[in-house]
């Protein structure tokens, strides 16, 4: 009753819903009810909290120095809701920074939980482990690890002003999709200070390997990008990622799969 | 000046026009989250039958956003033809409505005497159907490979995006797209990054999937306009150029354009002449929301700011204008309810001023909302008229992370409507076996032998 496409095995090229076949017009019963389980998973992904106690644990086990901060929001359902604050910082977190009065560094480092928990819980370390180790390798200096749970990305402008740093980069949890509930992005901004808009960050996308982008080629392009921006002091839409894979040659891992 | 009114003895008061207009619109996250909604239904009810009463002409005089400081304002007013008005200057906001749906005549000789603010005020205080019958009316065809928004016709963006624009992943989901009859709006891929080489080679495979089999449609990859440039600079085939726009100068900024440089991206693009029945080069994105994501709202309502992205894409004579309606998040349209209700705004607002509407009808999966609701708002836009809307292999987008209408949904639309695609694709599908000749797929499309072509693409 229903027809299969022929074309089916081209789903080893691509994890898109291709060669679903139909009945009728529409699709068939056993794709029809894989997307509701897929689109059920996604919205458990968004309502779970992130547990920041044990991320900030395997920070610290790794010799760094995670600093514990927060916004105003209060649960799952505010943060959908109430974009506006969770671009800042509560009063209490702010002060903090204020009076920490650490010298300035190249790079302010942020992770927040965003709108996946589960992308920071399955490659938030891993990630950051591959930008330390890429930054140290262009001899830029990093700030304390900030971890901010329900921020959004303009979070990390206030967080790179308090900070004094020249580049403020924030690790967030992108918004589950179907097929992938665990995807992080990566978005440098240069100069940070409250009211920088989305056309002055760069951003890199879908980090999340296998399928999507593996943590040392995501941390070679943000090295490679910081660098620009220090260079040019400038970022988004004006630096744009001129990298050439040549640029990633010498290791394997780099290569970006083309 | 103020608005007021009194009801069962209770005077009700606005501050100015608008705030009436935040005021009366139907109840959207987006202006509840930027503090401009009503406080209860009541104030909105009041707030509509005030706005009822407005003259149109007050659009005019006193502009929501001040000209002196805001290039979307002015291009509004200076664009706004007085004799295209004339037959309605004498009319308010609400006998404009009754006049719309009284009407029966061509609306398209009206479009350049509205304003967007004329339109979202309407809008307001029209039902869903009074949207849907109206916008019926208004066709806006347009053209570049082929001939898009005729009566009849339903068009579709085949969007194969791929979450690290791998170009057998993409050749894979264009070839099911293909198959499937999808693609005739434009061939249309979000890069995962804007890299130069990245969205060139994106634009060469496109360029040689169009011209190998001879499709009658055009490609887009959809990075900045100022990456568009600079690749038609370095002479990379860009048919469409791209970009996502708003309705306020500020928010234009955000962006990082200005309407100085949309102006010298169209012209480089037309100067390659790459369109055969037409010459329009232009793809725009918009969505509710934008300008207050921006911080750059100017106390406006979320659905007046989008009316207004409209006057700056019509600056343009784009090939497709595209409300990415359910996009943007639960933060600016809640759920369902408000994303089809925006949907049918968008499309009836860009109709009027005489753009080449398409939607994309989609949710994210933190919004309240699923793929009954898409059925809907689709089923909706396609009695509306609608240009285009997205095709996405099973409706999920798996580099965007968000859910719109598949290949099968399109096929649901013709198949429900009796709508088909643009006449020069269609021939290009019954020619290559892919439809019956009578806009349904064909029983042998598995034998047809443009997939054994197309395998071509990733052997």
């Amino acid at each position: 009753m229903s027809t299969r496409d022929p074309w089916f095995e081209l789903r080893r090229y691509t994890q898109a819903r291709i060669g679903q076949g139909r009945a009728g017009c529409a699709t068939p019963t056993a794709a029809q009810l894989e997307f509701q389980l897929a689109h059920a998973m996604a919205r458990d992904a968004v309502h779970q909290p992130w547990q920041v106690e044990p991320f900030a644990e395997a920070l610290t086990a790794k010799g760094w120095y995670p600093l514990q901060l927060a916004t105003a929001i209060n649960d799952r359902q505010h943060y959908l809701q109430r974009p506006d604050l969770g671009r800042c910082l509560d009063q209490t977190s702010r002060d903090s920074l204020q009076m920490l009065d650490l010298p300035a560094s190249d790079v302010a480092l942020i992770v927040t939980n965003g709108l996946s928990s589960t992308a920071v819980i399955e490659h938030g370390l891993a990630l950051l482990t591959a930008v330390v180790a890429a930054y140290a390798d262009c001899s830029l200096s990093i700030g304390p690890i900030c971890l901010v749970p329900n921020a959004r990305v303009a979070v990390a402008d206030e967080i790179g002003r308090l900070l004094a740093a020249k580049v403020s980069v924030i690790i967030v949890g992108e918004r589950p999709g179907l097929s992938a509930a665990d995807s992080l992005g990566m978005y440098l901004t240069y100069a940070p200070q409250p009211g920088k808009t989305d056309a002055e960050r760069n951003c890199l996308s879908n980090i999340r390997p296998p399928a999507g982008m593996d943590y040392h080629t995501a941390a070679a392009k943000l090295a490679y990008l910081t660098q620009q921006a220090l260079n040019r002091q400038i970022s988004g839409v004006g630096l744009k990622d001129e990298m050439g894979e040549t640029a990633l040659t010498g290791n394997s891992d780099l290569v970006i799969r083309i | 000046m103020y608005y007021s009114a009194t009801v069962h003895g209770r005077q009700v008061r606005f501050a100015d026009l608008r705030t009436l207009m935040a005021k009366a619109s139907p109840k959207r996250a987006a202006d509840e989250l930027a503090g401009l909604a009503a406080e209860s239904a009541v104030e909105r009810a009041v707030a509509q039958q005030i706005l009822a009463d407005v003259p149109l002409r007050q659009f005019l005089e006193q502009p929501l956003i001040a000209p002196e400081h805001d290039e979307v304002s002015r291009l509004i007013l200076e664009r706004h033809d007085a004799a295209a008005f004339a037959p309605i200057a004498s009319l308010s906001v609400g006998e404009f409505r009754d006049w719309l749906l009284a009407d029966n005549s061509d609306l398209s000789a009206m479009a350049n005497g509205l304003t967007p603010e004329m339109l979202a005020a309407v809008s307001k205080i029209m039902r869903n159907q009074d949207l849907i019958a109206v916008a019926r009316r208004c066709r806006v065809i347009t053209g570049f490979r082929n001939t898009l928004g005729l009566p009849g016709r339903l068009s579709t963006r085949l969007q194969p995006n791929h979450p690290t624009d791998d170009p057998r992943g993409i050749a894979a989901s264009i070839i099911d797209g293909l198959l499937y009859g999808s693609g005739d709006a434009v061939i249309g891929i979000n890069p995962a990054t804007d890299n130069l080489g990245n969205v060139r080679r994106l634009l060469e495979l496109l360029d040689e999937v169009i011209q190998r089999y001879h499709i009658p449609t055009q490609s887009c990859v959809l990075c900045h306009v100022t990456t568009a440039m600079e690749l038609m600079h370095q002479g990379a085939p860009v048919d469409l150029v791209f970009q996502s726009i708003a309705g306020t100068e500020a928010a234009n900024r955000s962006f990082g354009i200005d309407l100085a440089l949309l102006g010298e991206a169209k012209a480089m693009a037309e100067a390659l002449n790459r369109g055969e029945v037409g010459s329009h080069v232009m793809y725009f994105e918009t969505g509710q929301g934008s300008a207050l994501s921006a911080n750059a709202h100017h106390g406006v309502d979320a659905q007046t700011c989008e009316a207004r992205a409209y006057a700056v894409a019509r600056e343009f004579s784009p090939l497709l204008v595209n409300s990415v309606v359910g996009f943007i998040g639960p933060e600016y349209l809640y759920d369902g309810k408000q994303i089809i209700r925006a949907g049918l705004e968008d499309h009836f607002c860009g109709k009027l001023l005489g753009l080449p509407m398409g939607c994309d009808i989609c949710y994210t999966n933190h919004a309240e909302a699923d793929q009954n609701d898409m059925d809907t708002l689709l089923t909706l836009l396609g009695v509306a008229g609608c240009n285009f809307i997205m095709g996405i292999p099973g409706a999920d987008d798996v580099m965007l992370a968000y859910q719109s209408t598949s290949f099968h949904d399109a096929l649901y639309l013709r198949q429900v409507l009796g709508l088909r695609p643009a006449p020069e694709f269609e021939s290009w599908l019954n020619r290559m076996g892919v439809f019956d000749g009578a806009n349904g797929l064909s029983d042998h499309s598995a034998k047809t032998p443009l997939l054994s072509r197309l395998s071509a693409l990733i052997a």
